[in-house]
């Protein structure tokens, strides 16, 4: 009888853990049909838009025609600039955190800055960059301005991932340059930091394809609502493709639907494209390491 | 002179650590310099107890209390979604799914991730919202639930790649142990791993938090706008973020209203801050 019983309990835990994983196995699909489905949407609907014109020329007719050549070009000079800011401020930040910092409330409150740097809300960065760079700094309406803000957003993406790409070269690495006589800056410049590169250039291309996507840095503090020319220099204003494809699916009536999906089409496509590059490279890092 | 040299190198990377805390402390003094300017003329009670926000109004109202409740109601709302699919995703893909699988579901949160902002506002704007005035029969589809809905789906990412971390980084011999005494691995989950998880699925939840707290674009395209106390949350409402987004391109520099709009963003701020130190508090003390 309690043999029985004990058979019983046995299996009803076992029904009891096939319901919960496949409840847990639904749960994660109704996470990812979403992804499937807004993709499906946009190529349906914006490929039939994307040809040469669209992505070469100027829009006409109050946005409502022609191309988005003047926003591409826009998020490019944006996301170049973002780099040139980004990159070596964030590097050498992790180099600091890495190589030189000792564990003292100091470096606790550097990481803590971190944290708290990637979790302000991106308007709030534009509310910062309007502040500062616009009006404080004289930078005006310009794609310094804009760059300014977008690298100190994606700062704490690329010290966190250059961080974990530098402590990753181990240790022997340094202790044999040292041993040479080669001084701590050279040895972190001619051993450790070629070791860690793909793993920076992972983070960063995640940073900028972040920086790419982002609207609300860019409001106040760089973004043109409709200006079909090419800025002369980075004190212009510039149109950016995801402040375009606000200001076209909100903010002017009767476009065509097919101009707003191939304009978010191109943008999901960029970013994308960024995503893939730094997958690609992160797969290739984790299969050559020999270490 | 090489070692003036490395000396002057060693500074500059020493005063580039350092960079991260200088640019917190700028935005906070930035937002402050501005934002604290409006309570030279308005007082703090009525800043963040005022029922009504109405700045072009004779005279202007800035009471941020239907904005802090919009905010809030379309957050606990993505909260609701998010952290129950979020965990049982992270659970899923940490301790579940096959090989091929695992791979599959990370590569579609990550892409998830990847998605910026606006292109969800965008394709909520016309798929989520028609759906939603159908099924309840609203005069508008654009309510705090479609915001949670969207907003949801962006914090996911956050919540399951940090609880995965954390369900992963559970030591094996506490579910080998659990798995030799008897258990299921179903119990060996909810029993063993879940709670020596436990501080870590704290941090992935206030992380999302946080991340639903300060999204902009896609809650000012989706949730309706409109800056009245919300009662429902099949009701238009509009949050502090988009606040901030929409108006800040009306204002003139050095008006109240532009200090008002900075004082919204301190108190954002303020908050993100908080839930980011709790975060990151659950974190270092699984570390410890």
């Amino acid at each position: 009888m309690s043999l029985l019983m004990k058979l019983h309990f046995k299996m009803s835990q076992h029904t009891k853990q096939r319901i919960a994983f496949t409840i847990l196995g639904l749960a994660s699909a109704i996470v990812i049909v979403p992804v499937i489905v807004i993709f499906a949407i946009l190529i349906q609907k914006g490929l039939p838009a994307i040809n040469c014109q669209f992505l070469t020329a100027m829009p006409r007719m109050g946005m409502r025609a022609g191309g988005i050549f003047p926003a591409i070009m826009g998020t490019l000079y944006l996301v170049a600039g973002t780099i040139v800011v980004a990159l070596p401020l964030g590097v050498l930040a992790a180099i600091y955190l890495v190589e030189y910092a000792r564990q003292n409330f100091l470096t606790r409150m550097i990481e803590v800055a971190i944290v708290n740097l990637a979790g302000v809300p991106s308007v709030v960065y534009g509310l910062f960059g309007l502040g500062l760079f616009v009006i404080f700094l004289k930078l005006g309406v310009s794609i310094a301005a804009g760059s300014l803000t977008l690298a100190i957003m994606i700062l704490p993406v690329i010290i966190t991932s250059s961080k974990e790409a530098l402590s990753s070269v181990p240790h022997s690495f340094r202790e044999a340059s040292l041993a040479l006589g080669v001084s701590k800056w050279q040895t972190i410049r001619c051993v450790v930091l070629p070791n860690a590169l793909p793993g920076i250039l992972t983070g960063t291309i995640l940073g900028i394809s972040r920086a790419a996507g982002e609207t609300a840095p860019i409001l106040f503090t760089v973004a043109a609502f409709y200006l079909p020319r090419l800025p002369k220099s980075v004190f212009d204003q510039c149109m950016a493709l995801p402040y375009h494809l606000y200001v076209l699916s909100t903010q002017v009536p009767n476009v065509k639907p097919a101009l707003q999906y191939g304009t978010a089409l191109v943008l999901v496509g960029m970013v994308f494209l960024l995503n893939f590059v730094a997958i690609v490279i992160r797969a290739r890092i984790r299969s050559r390491k020999q270490w | 002179m090489r070692r003036l040299k490395e000396l002057i190198i060693e500074k500059t990377i020493l005063l580039n650590g350092f960079a991260c805390i200088f640019f917190v402390v700028l935005i906070f003094f930035f937002l402050a310099k501005d934002g604290l300017a409006l309570f030279r003329t308005i007082s703090i009670r009525d800043f963040l107890f005022g029922q009504l926000w109405n700045p072009i109004a004779e005279p202007p109202q800035f009471g941020i209390l239907p904005l802090f409740l919009g905010s809030f109601l379309v957050t606990l709302g993505a909260t609701a979604i998010s952290v129950p699919l979020g965990m049982a995703c992270a659970i899923f893909i940490g301790e579940i799914a096959p090989r091929w699988m695992r791979e599959l579901l990370k590569a579609g949160v990550e892409l998830l991730a990847a998605i910026p902002s606006i292109v969800i506002g965008f394709v909520g704007m016309t798929m989520l919202g028609p759906m939603v005035k159908n099924i309840f029969h609203l005069p508008t589809g654009l309510t705090a639930l479609t915001g949670s809905f969207a907003l949801a789906f962006m914090a996911i990412p956050t919540i399951v790649s940090i609880m995965e971390d954390a369900i992963s980084s559970v030591p094996r011999s506490y579910k080998e142990g659990s798995l030799a005494l008897g258990a299921t691995h179903w119990q060996t989950i909810y029993r063993v791993i879940i709670p020596a998880a436990s501080s870590g699925i704290v941090a992935a939840i206030m992380l999302g938090i946080g991340r639903v707290i300060g999204e902009t674009m896609a809650v000012m395209m989706l949730t309706g706008n409109a800056s009245v106390m919300p009662r429902t949350i099949l009701e238009p409402v509009r949050t502090m973020t988009a606040t901030i987004a929409a108006e800040m391109g009306e204002t003139v520099h050095g008006s109240e209203h532009y200090f008002a709009l900075f004082a919204l963003g301190l108190v954002l701020f303020a908050i993100t801050f908080i839930i980011n130190l709790i975060a990151d508090a659950a974190l270092h003390r699984k570390r410890k």
